[in-house]
Parts: structure tokens; sequence; C-alpha cells
């Protein structure tokens, strides 16, 4: 899977709390970003079509999670562990390269 | 350990706290100033300036900064203080939640002031009552004797269940009241209050982690079912540090309702704060009177002490319940407690709300009286006239 953070996030896993007593005291350390998956939110995923992307990286530098990364090809690629579903970059794509797509869970 | 001797000043509320601040040995304080509190932290602040105190003073420009202040600080390991009144509480509001939801045992005194408009300096509850919800527990003090102890003993209390607490005094009547107050040598402080050990090391860069950090709905819940048990347990803690610290320096705190002369009475004045000082004086003249009647002062409005109520409540025909506050829509916040802390028990005496003083109006002796007679009039009679009475309303 390609991630913004890699084989390290691969690495991290989820804290799933089954009862009470397991939680920490206080709010704190509930896990890092790593492991702490925000991208199961959205209703609509972007999906990027290769064949229009022309490079010009509006989509990564308005992305607000931000959730797309620069793949070593120079094409750009969304992760989805942390896309909300919010479609500024679909918005925003001057080449409509993106597109939003209802998704399956 | 040592012998206790104390050492008696003549301060007022304010002094008191500053030098109870002093005395629990504080890191951090983060305050802004404002009538009636101002004096807390300008003592603080001599204290620092002499080179009696090591504190942090960090001046803010606002009391919502104030408090995001003490919660850097209290996240980070320190024991953090604040001081303030009416608007500046309420300005703190949001910050409040920040503080219990961390579990971060910081410790503020409020000066009871009235809410404006109409601007008003005066003593009234309603600023801290308002923040009955915020997870912060709420200690309400009659003396400048127990805002100094309620301080000391705050402290403990919040550091063991990581709850934090305010102590509350009343604007003027206290806070710039001059008054014997008994202070406590400082090692003997410090065997009664050690170092803080924070519940989480915010210093260690090994393992980094985040404070207040999101929590789903998958778990969100559980962490406010905790600072619930918190506050449970708080109630266990609390009869115990003051029963700790009668034994230790002779004025006991071990019940959250302190009682006076009420194992035989008919009826009760319940209360909080600065006006059951008055209203126990009025009970002394009430029973040479005739009358049958005792005090009881809620000293921890929270958490709020359900069972110590109901004792009370099983053995008394009535209960005037004193509110120096009101929540509008409803009536006086302590008597709607009471009531609602009752409703599940056997013990239901008839109880009447006196909403009194508001706004630092005096409350006297003879103000009790009167009270004491129209509450013998509805017990005899065995019904309310009205169930909440605007006792000083110009008619």
């Amino acid at each position: 899977m390609n991630t913004l953070f890699g084989e390290k996030k691969a690495e991290a896993k989820k804290l799933v709390f089954t009862s009470v007593d397991q939680y920490p005291e206080a709010p704190v350390s509930l896990d890092t970003t790593l492991s702490n998956f925000t991208g199961d939110w959205r209703t609509f995923i972007p999906v990027i079509n290769e064949e229009k992307c022309v490079k010009c990286y509006i989509c990564w530098k308005f992305c607000p999670e931000p959730a797309i990364y620069i793949k070593p090809d120079g094409y750009v690629a969304v992760d989805y562990d942390y896309c909300k579903g919010c479609g500024i970059c679909a918005n925003e794509c001057p080449a409509k390269a993106i597109t939003m797509e209802k998704e399956e869970k | 350990m040592a012998e206790y001797k104390p050492i008696k000043k003549v301060v007022s509320g304010n002094y008191a706290a500053a030098y109870a601040a002093k005395d629990a040995r504080v890191q951090v304080v983060a305050a802004y100033p404002i009538t009636p509190q101002t004096s807390i932290i300008e003592k603080i602040a001599e204290f620092i300036a002499d080179g009696e105190a090591n504190i942090q003073y960090v001046p803010v420009e606002s009391e919502h900064s104030a408090m995001a202040a003490c919660i850097g600080a209290s996240a980070a390991g320190a024991r953090a203080f604040t001081a303030t009144s009416a608007q500046g509480l309420a300005l703190m509001h949001e910050m409040l939640h920040w503080a219990s939801g961390a579990r971060l045992p910081i410790v503020m005194v409020d000066v009871n002031r009235a809410m404006a408009p109409p601007w008003s300096v005066w003593d009234d509850q309603t600023d801290s009552l308002a923040q009955r919800d915020t997870g912060w527990m709420q200690f309400y003090a009659e003396n400048n004797q127990e805002v100094y102890d309620g301080v000391l003993m705050a402290f403990k209390v919040a550091e063991t269940v990581n709850v934090p607490a305010m102590v509350i005094e009343s604007a003027f009547i206290l806070s710039h009241t001059y008054d014997v107050v008994e202070m406590i040598p400082q090692e003997l402080v410090d065997e009664f209050l050690p170092p803080r050990e924070p519940l989480y090391d915010l210093a260690n860069f090994e393992k980094p982690f985040s404070v207040g950090a999101l929590a789903t709905p998958a778990d969100y819940y559980e962490f406010r079912y905790k600072l619930a048990k918190a506050h449970e347990e708080a109630k266990k803690v609390i009869r115990e540090v003051g029963r700790e610290f009668g034994e230790r320096f002779g004025r006991d705190y071990s019940r959250m309702i302190e009682t006076y002369r009420t194992d035989d009475a008919d009826f009760v004045f319940l209360g909080m704060g600065s006006l059951m000082g008055t209203v126990k004086q009025a009970v002394d003249l009430l029973r040479e009177e005739g009358y049958r009647v005792g005090a009881a002062k809620v000293l921890w409005f929270r958490p709020f002490p359900g069972e110590e109520l109901y004792e009370l409540a099983k053995g008394v025909e009535g209960i005037a319940v004193l509110d120096r506050n009101f929540s509008f829509g409803q009536e006086g916040i302590l008597f709607n407690e009471a009531k609602g802390v009752l409703y599940n028990t056997k013990a239901r005496p008839l109880m009447k709300n006196y909403i009194v003083g508001l706004g630092g109006r005096d409350f006297t002796v003879s103000d009790v009286r009167k009270i004491a007679e129209n509450m013998k009039a509805i017990i005899e009679k065995g019904e309310l006239d009205v169930e909440v009475d605007w006792y000083h309303l110009k008619r």
C-alpha cells in the first residue's frame, strides 16, 4: 500500500479498547496519527486519473489534511487512511483529473 | 513530625488565599487582575518580588489565557494556581473544560461576584455555580480560615484524583475583610502536601504522545465515564483528606456538609459560603428563643454530598435552602440540587427556597429570624406558601 508514512505506518497497530478499564486515566496518547486513522469518515472518495494529471500539485497544496502525497514517479496519490472525502482536490484540479466517487464500504 | 504551632496572622480572605498558594509551593501562577480578586495575585507578586516564594508568574492578557497557561503548566507537571471573579470566570469557561477533561489538578480561587449587567462587584454565587458542569470540584469557604485551609486541601484532593478544584470565597465579605487566620508552618504543610506526582510525563521525549487528543464516538464516552468516576472517588478522598487535616491541624473537614446544632432540630437552614456564619449566629439566638433549628453548610458543592444531605433530611421536618444565586427560569441552584438528591429517598421534608443576598445585599441575623418564623408557620400548616421566595424584594 502506498502511504505517506510507508512502512512506519504499516508497523503501527491501531489501539482498540474493548473495556473501560483499558483506557488511560487521562485522554492522552490515545495514539499517534501513525495509527489513529481518520479516513473512515468519508462518503465520497477521490479517485485520481493519471492520464489526465499534469503534475501541477494544486491538489497537494490545497488538501487540508494533508492526505495527498507525491509519489517518486511525480504523480500524486491519496492516502485514504486520512482522506475525509471533502472533495477540495477534485474541485481545485485544473485538469479535472480527480473525480469524487461514492465509496462502497 | 514537628509539633504544630499555628502562625496567627490578621489577613483578608484574599491574602489568606495568597498565603495558602505560597505555602502549597505552587510553581506556576497565571492570572489576570479583576475586582475583587486582584489583591490575591498582587500579594503573590509581592511574595515573588520579596524572594519569599519561587513561583513562575505568567502575566496574561485575559482570563482565558490565564487558564490556558495554567493548563500548559499543569500538563507539564507543575503545581498551577490562578484566581478570578465573575466575568473573568465566565471568560475562562471554555478552558475549564480543557483542564478537567485533560485531568489536570489546577486549583483556582474564585471570589464570588455578581454577574453583570447591571455592573456589580459584590457577592453572589451565580458566577461559580454557572461553572457547575465543567467537571471542576467546588469548595465554598465560610470565612478567611476556610479559604486558607480550603486551598491546601483542594490541592491534595485534586492531585489525588486528578480533577481541578475551585475554592470559593465571598466578594468583600471575605475577600477584603480582615480576620485572624491560623497558618501552618511550611514544613508541616510540606508533610501534608508533598510535591505533585503528575499522571503522565510530558517531558519524556523517548515516548512522545499527545494531550487531549481526538476521540471519536468510539472512545469519547469512556473518558466522560472516567471523569464521573473520579468525582465519585473524590468524595471519599475529600473526607479522608479532611480528616487528616483535622488530625494534623485541629480543624476537622471530614464531612462535606458541616452541621451545626442539627441533632434535635425541627428544621434547618441549608446554604453555602459566608452567609452561613450569620446563620450559625442566628441559630444560637433562635435556640434561646425556643426555636429548635440548626444550620447545615455545604462545603463541597461538587462533587455533591448527596449521602450527607440524605442523613440530614431524615431527621428534620423542613429545610430552608438559602441561595445567594439564581438559575433563571427555575429556582435557586442549591435548592434545585438538594431537592433532586432527595427525590428518590424516603426522607422528604418540606423544602423552601429563599433567594437572599444577591449582588451583595445584606443578609443579617434578623433576616434569618424572619425566615425561621415563616418556616415554622409552613411546617405547622404542612404546606408551602410559595416554593421560591424572593426574600428581600421591595414590595
